[in-house]
């Protein structure tokens, strides 16, 4: 792969800050518009933003494949464990407001986690993905 | 606490497919899917026991109250079905260790499993949940999951199978989304027990008719009804033989669920007959029976023999819906559970000669039936089951299905059955002569007996469709209980 | 007649992306269009959902001083749902016409019938 120094100087100044934005968006899904679902995606355009520029076999040393299937599969289960623990509370399936000392912070606990769960499986399948096809016919 | 059993049934293969997806190769993964599809079969066999003893189950996900939540409403119906499609998995896992060894590259085996319990969580979430959209959230789960279950076969046509049976079945989802939708803009409600009380005040407008439209024509799709049927021959053809036993035995058998809550709890009592769908289940199911059975008869190979076959028993379900009375609904219910068994036996046994032989076209097994009789007998039987044969499951549905047909004086349907049964004749007959009477092949000459691990699970739905060939209170009690929900009141 | 055209807007667009789409994934022959034409099938779908959950006036549903009106959030959070189906079913999809290229060197429905009669 041809190294171009414009497109790799500006990617490295963008990544950080699809990153950062990709948290915000995450952690700020309670207040606002956002989300697990768009946090992820947007955190997965930063690193295939990093592999379009840099390479696939760079890219894949940061994050290696089967990271990714732990990741994605690490999320779902955060999913589903958090409805566990309220089951195993004493309350129904994803019942958040056991989670905490009181119902509010019980709610913003369990939606956050549950998010973040989200969060890491769509990030990490979209990668999968990602590295699925481009990597397809190199080996 | 029992509520929480419905929940479970969904949870935990839910929570285990991403778990066995990491597992190490070996025979790990199968082990911790076998154990919780076995869990999962004593869950809903625990399940409608409380059902039949306590009375509808209601499970608020979230604490959230209906309408506003989603909610499991739990009631004969779906405690029987569940307790199918449990079953069937716990059934066919064992029967998967050696068949997808051989069938399935090594290295996909635990996303292999994984993908069985997620196509398991979504048969059985659509079994649990009284929410249409959850409905379709289900539905895609576990179609998503067959696609890719169905691509893992070992010829290159497995590869367009999935693409065709992925383009059809996305084009019925999204109908039903359609239909959802538009029922959705009338109503403002998912829930099905809130549509059921909201929808009578609203059924003559378009929107409602249209929403309605909509959605029966997405789950016919889904079902494999007869003019939407074309998905099916190849899926079922190229699949791995553990998946198409598993899809075979639940996948259509779900939709006919889906399509009778439709029918019957969200939309009111009558509301069909007053449409033409009501006709047009009558005719669809008519046709189905007869062109399936006779395109059975022209196949030359045993898996697609048996999957336009399915396509003929889909036909008799629709049939008994489309008479909407309790007599027929227990027609469908009970040869919904049977045609699991008989199928589910079938296409067992066909997977046992796959695993022998390597294929299932008609020349390559001729005269196979002597090196292998014990697959051979479960063929025979499951095969008479196919065609109804008095003492086995096969006669007990087509008996309940004759009967409601002669209840409504419908000559034409009970003509159209016992042809069918005539046509199932004949393409059995075809298997039969292939395997047992044909010279053997040279290159059957060196075939043994499968292992004894693919013919237990066989033979234990070969003895189910005789067990329940005798002893039906089990089957059509439970189906009459589920038939009179669905016709009658609600409780 | 002119109220009844513009005042539903949304739905004409909706059924003309239905119609755009379905007839894509019927009359194409190329795997790759087919997925496509899905997708626009999908995309008029979730156009319809997001339409009715409109309320007018209706500020985005976050609660907050001085709103009185806001808008239905429960179609947004279903399409989010269906979003999400529908990017996991085009990426299978396209998955599968990887496959299928690999091994038929064509992603023409018409040359992959003829190769061995199973489309």
């Amino acid at each position: 792969m041809r190294p171009n120094l414009i497109l790799q100087v500006v990617a490295k100044f963008v990544i950080p800050l699809m990153i950062l934005f990709a948290l915000y968006v995450q952690f700020h899904g309670d207040f606002g518009p956002g989300g697990g679902f768009q946090a992820g995606v947007i955190f997965s355009a930063a690193f295939i933003l990093y592999s379009l520029v840099f390479g696939l076999d760079t890219a894949e040393k940061i994050i290696p494949a089967h990271w990714l299937r732990i990741l994605a599969a690490l999320g779902v289960v955060i999913y589903a464990g958090v409805g566990v623990a309220s089951l195993l509370l004493g309350g129904n399936y994803l019942d958040y407001t056991l989670l905490g000392s009181n119902p509010i912070a019980g709610q913003h606990l369990g939606i956050l986690l549950v998010e973040l769960g989200v969060g890491i499986t769509v990030a990490a399948a979209m990668l999968i993905m990602f590295f699925a096809f481009a990597g397809r016919g190199r080996e | 606490m029992l509520s929480h059993i419905s929940l479970l049934l969904v949870v935990v293969p839910l929570i285990s497919a991403p778990v066995v997806a990491i597992l190490p190769r070996g025979r790990l993964p199968w082990a911790v899917a076998f154990i919780v599809a076995a869990s999962c079969a004593v869950l809903a066999g625990v399940q409608l026991w409380a059902v039949l003893h306590e009375g509808t189950i209601s499970y608020e996900l979230g604490g959230w109250a209906p309408p506003w939540g989603i909610e499991y409403r739990i009631d004969a119906v779906n405690a029987f079905v569940a307790l199918i499609v449990a079953t069937i998995a716990a059934i066919t896992l064992p029967y998967a260790l050696l068949s997808a060894e051989r069938e399935i590259p090594e290295d996909k085996i635990p996303l292999f499993y994984s993908a069985m319990l997620l196509c398991l969580t979504g048969l059985l979430g659509i079994t649990q949940t009284g929410d249409i959209f959850n409905v379709f959230v289900f539905l895609e789960i576990s179609s998503l999951a067959s696609y890719a279950l169905i691509s893992l076969g070992r010829q290159r046509q497995a590869f367009t199978a999935a693409y065709q049976y992925l383009i059809m079945g996305t084009i019925g989802a999204t109908f039903y989304l359609i239909g959802v939708g538009l029922i959705y803009s009338q109503t403002g409600t998912l829930n099905m027990q809130d549509l059921a009380t909201i929808l009578p005040d609203v059924l003559h407008l378009n929107t409602v008719e249209t929403g309605f439209a909509f959605i029966i024509v997405g789950i016919a799709l889904k079902l494999a009804m007869f003019p939407l049927h074309l998905w099916l021959p190849n899926a079922y053809t190229y699949a791995p033989s553990v998946v198409t036993v598993f899809l075979a035995a639940t996948a259509t058998k779900v939709a006919v669920y889906v399509l009778l809550r439709i029918l019957f709890t969200v939309f009111p009592q009558g509301f069909a007959v007053t449409t033409p769908a009501d006709e047009l289940f009558i005719v669809a199911g008519i046709a189905g029976i007869i062109t399936a059975s006779v395109s059975a008869i022209y196949q030359e190979n045993i898996k697609r023999l048996l999957a336009y076959s399915s396509v003929a028993q889909v036909g008799y379900m629709v049939l008994g819906i489309g008479f909407a009375s309790a007599t027929g609904l227990t027609a469908a219910l009970v040869h919904l559970f049977n045609h699991a068994l008989m199928k589910g036996a079938l296409f067992m046994a066909v997977g046992a000669i796959v695993y022998r032989v390597g294929a299932c076209r008609m020349e390559q097994i001729h005269g196979l039936g002597r090196a292998m009789p014990w697959t051979f007998g479960a063929i025979v039987i499951g095969g008479l089951s196919l065609i109804g044969v008095p003492g086995t499951a096969g006669f007990i549905s087509k008996w309940y299905l004759v009967v409601a047909a002669l209840e409504q004086q419908a000559w034409i349907s009970v003509a159209v059955i016992l042809s069918g049964s005539l046509l199932a004749v004949v393409y059995v007959g075809k298997m039969i002569e292939a395997l047992y009477f044909k010279p053997v092949a040279d290159a059957g000459k060196a075939v043994s007996e499968a292992p004894i691990l693919l013919l237990l699970p066989t033979w234990a739905l070969v003895l189910a469709n005789v067990y329940f060939g005798l002893d039906t209170d089990l089957t059509v009690g439970v189906a009459e209980k589920a038939a009179a929900i669905l016709v009658g009141v609600q409780p | 007649m002119m109220d009844f055209i513009i005042g539903h807007y949304n739905y004409w667009i909706v059924i003309v992306l239905m119609m755009v789409g379905l007839y894509t994934v019927i009359s194409r022959g190329n795997l790759i269009k087919k997925i496509i034409g899905l997708n626009i099938f999908q995309v008029s779908v979730f156009f319809l959902y997001i339409s009715l959950g409109t309320v007018e006036g209706g500020a985005a549903p976050i609660i907050a001083e001085g709103v009185k009106v806001y808008s239905n959030p429960l179609p947004h959070v279903l399409i989010l749902t269906a979003i999400v189906v529908g990017v996991a079913t085009t990426a299978l999809a396209l998955a599968l016409v990887v496959r299928i290229k690999e091994s038929y060197s064509t992603i023409e429905e018409d040359e992959i019938h003829n190769l061995d009669h199973s489309l």
